[in-house]
């Protein structure tokens, strides 16, 4: 392998961490509505983030992909770059799943906190943002951690209906050229592997840690 | 500027959709059975008392899990073809598939066997039953039930991920739906029945799994509890 075709190698990773984090920030904030919209006391409001939540969760993020980079087309604003589909796609899927990891933290936080801040008069709001969400926020930080994981493998599938250039789409370019298909998807795999693995012994630490202080 | 939707031209692939559906159906039970035998192999090495076995199993498991299943399937696929060691696209897929799925059954499995309580092993060593005998009924049979839901979402998730064998040429669901949207140019038509179809499939595939386990764990039903 040659500098230049590392240095490819390199800017696909680029890409990948750039997608990564936009996913991360964008869906978080989307998973986090998505989450407090499970709990909320108005039945219509709950039922509605449920389906929403499996209409995502049972389809391929590919799928997701394709509706994503088509979609703008007919919706008459016309052709996107690939990095706003790549986003949006990533981002819907990615709401779904941290919004009910997200849930299931909220709701794990003991019934008593809630009834405790009521009777202290605080509003829902109060209650939630003062009393529930900084519990559940101790609960929450290694699986979502490992979902983080999860979000810069996903990555990898931008490539393929939307052709965003990252990590997986540069190796095959490369091997496409060089039939070393050992050597690309090797080093792409060891990139992949650099940025995941210390985020998935952090989950790991994390989780040590809590239940650690819980028992 | 006003879109029409035109579903009768991609409707009348069907054929094609099912021909795509039977393929993905296909992938994802060979990967399932294939995957949950590697994944409890491993996740009894993991437990095992040789050292070297534990650390082998522990780097397979790390490696799968941080890498995308895109990327390995790439390597193994056009890695293996390129030394010579050409196969039929669908072996390939499911080789790829197995690889993957039977690193996390393995994590899954691993977590169902350490809540076995140890009083539980010594318990069945006192009646006198073997080795065998105390892995499969009192290890391995009441940590697949405990760890049943968290399976079940797993190979769901592995179901939908089989679209990314269309990557190295297989023609499942969206293999076929790339040949469909070169025929009509009916991009967006074709990704949403694709989306009506995946959720069917894996509706269907949830409902399978609660069944077998309804068939496989009798003890819960004649017990009447939840788990």
């Amino acid at each position: 392998m040659t500098s230049e075709q590392f240095f490819s190698l390199l800017q696909g990773a680029w890409g990948t961490l750039v997608l990564s984090l936009l996913t991360f920030a964008i869906g978080g904030l989307a998973g986090l509505a998505l989450a407090m919209a499970r709990i909320s006391p108005a039945r219509p409001v709950r039922v509605a983030a449920a389906a929403w939540i499996q209409l995502i969760q049972g389809t391929p993020l590919l799928v997701l992909m394709g509706l994503c980079f088509y979609g703008p087309n007919i919706a008459g604003i016309g052709s996107v770059p690939a990095l706003l589909a790549a986003t949006l796609a990533m981002s819907i899927y990615a709401s779904a799943f941290l919004g009910e990891i997200w849930r299931g933290c909220i709701q794990a936080v003991h019934k008593s906190q809630w009834e405790a801040a009521e009777c202290l008069g605080l509003t829902r709001w109060q209650r939630m943002r003062q009393v529930v969400l900084p519990q559940a926020l101790r609960l929450a930080t290694p699986p979502t951690v490992g979902f983080a994981v999860q979000i810069i493998k996903n990555t990898s599938v931008a490539s393929l209906v939307i052709g965003f250039a990252e990590l997986s789409y540069n190796a095959k370019v490369l091997n496409n050229s060089t039939f070393q298909p050992f050597v690309y998807f090797g080093a792409a795999a060891l990139l992949y592997f650099a940025m995941s693995y210390p985020l998935s012994r952090w989950s790991l630490a994390l989780e040590r840690k809590l239940n650690a202080s819980r028992r | 500027m006003k879109y029409e939707f035109d579903f009768a031209s991609v409707l009348a692939q069907w054929p094609l959709f099912l021909e795509g559906a039977w393929t993905t159906v296909q992938l994802s039970f060979l990967a399932t059975v294939l995957g949950f035998v590697l994944g409890a192999l491993c996740a009894v090495g993991r437990g095992s008392r040789y050292g070297w076995l534990r650390r082998l199993v522990g780097a397979y498991v790390e490696a799968i899990r941080n890498t995308p299943l895109l990327v390995q399937s790439y390597f193994l696929v056009f890695g293996l073809s390129s030394v010579g060691a050409t196969m039929p696209i669908m072996v390939g897929a499911v080789l790829a598939l197995v690889i993957n799925i039977g690193a996390y059954t393995c994590e899954i499995l691993r977590a169902g066997i350490e809540s076995i309580h140890g009083g539980q092993i010594e318990a069945a060593e006192c009646l006198g039953l073997s080795h065998v005998q105390i892995l499969w009924h009192v290890v391995l049979r009441p940590a697949v039930e405990r760890v049943w839901p968290a399976l079940t979402s797993q190979f769901v998730l592995m179901m939908l991920a089989t679209s990314i064998m269309s990557s190295v040429g297989a023609e499942e669901l969206l293999g076929v739906a790339n040949r469909i949207q070169s025929d009509t140019f009916r991009n967006f038509e074709v990704f949403l029945v694709l989306w009506g179809l995946y959720l069917a499939l894996s509706y269907l595939m949830r409902t399978g799994f609660w069944l077998l386990g309804l068939m496989v764990f009798t003890r819960r039903r004649k017990l009447g509890t939840p788990l």
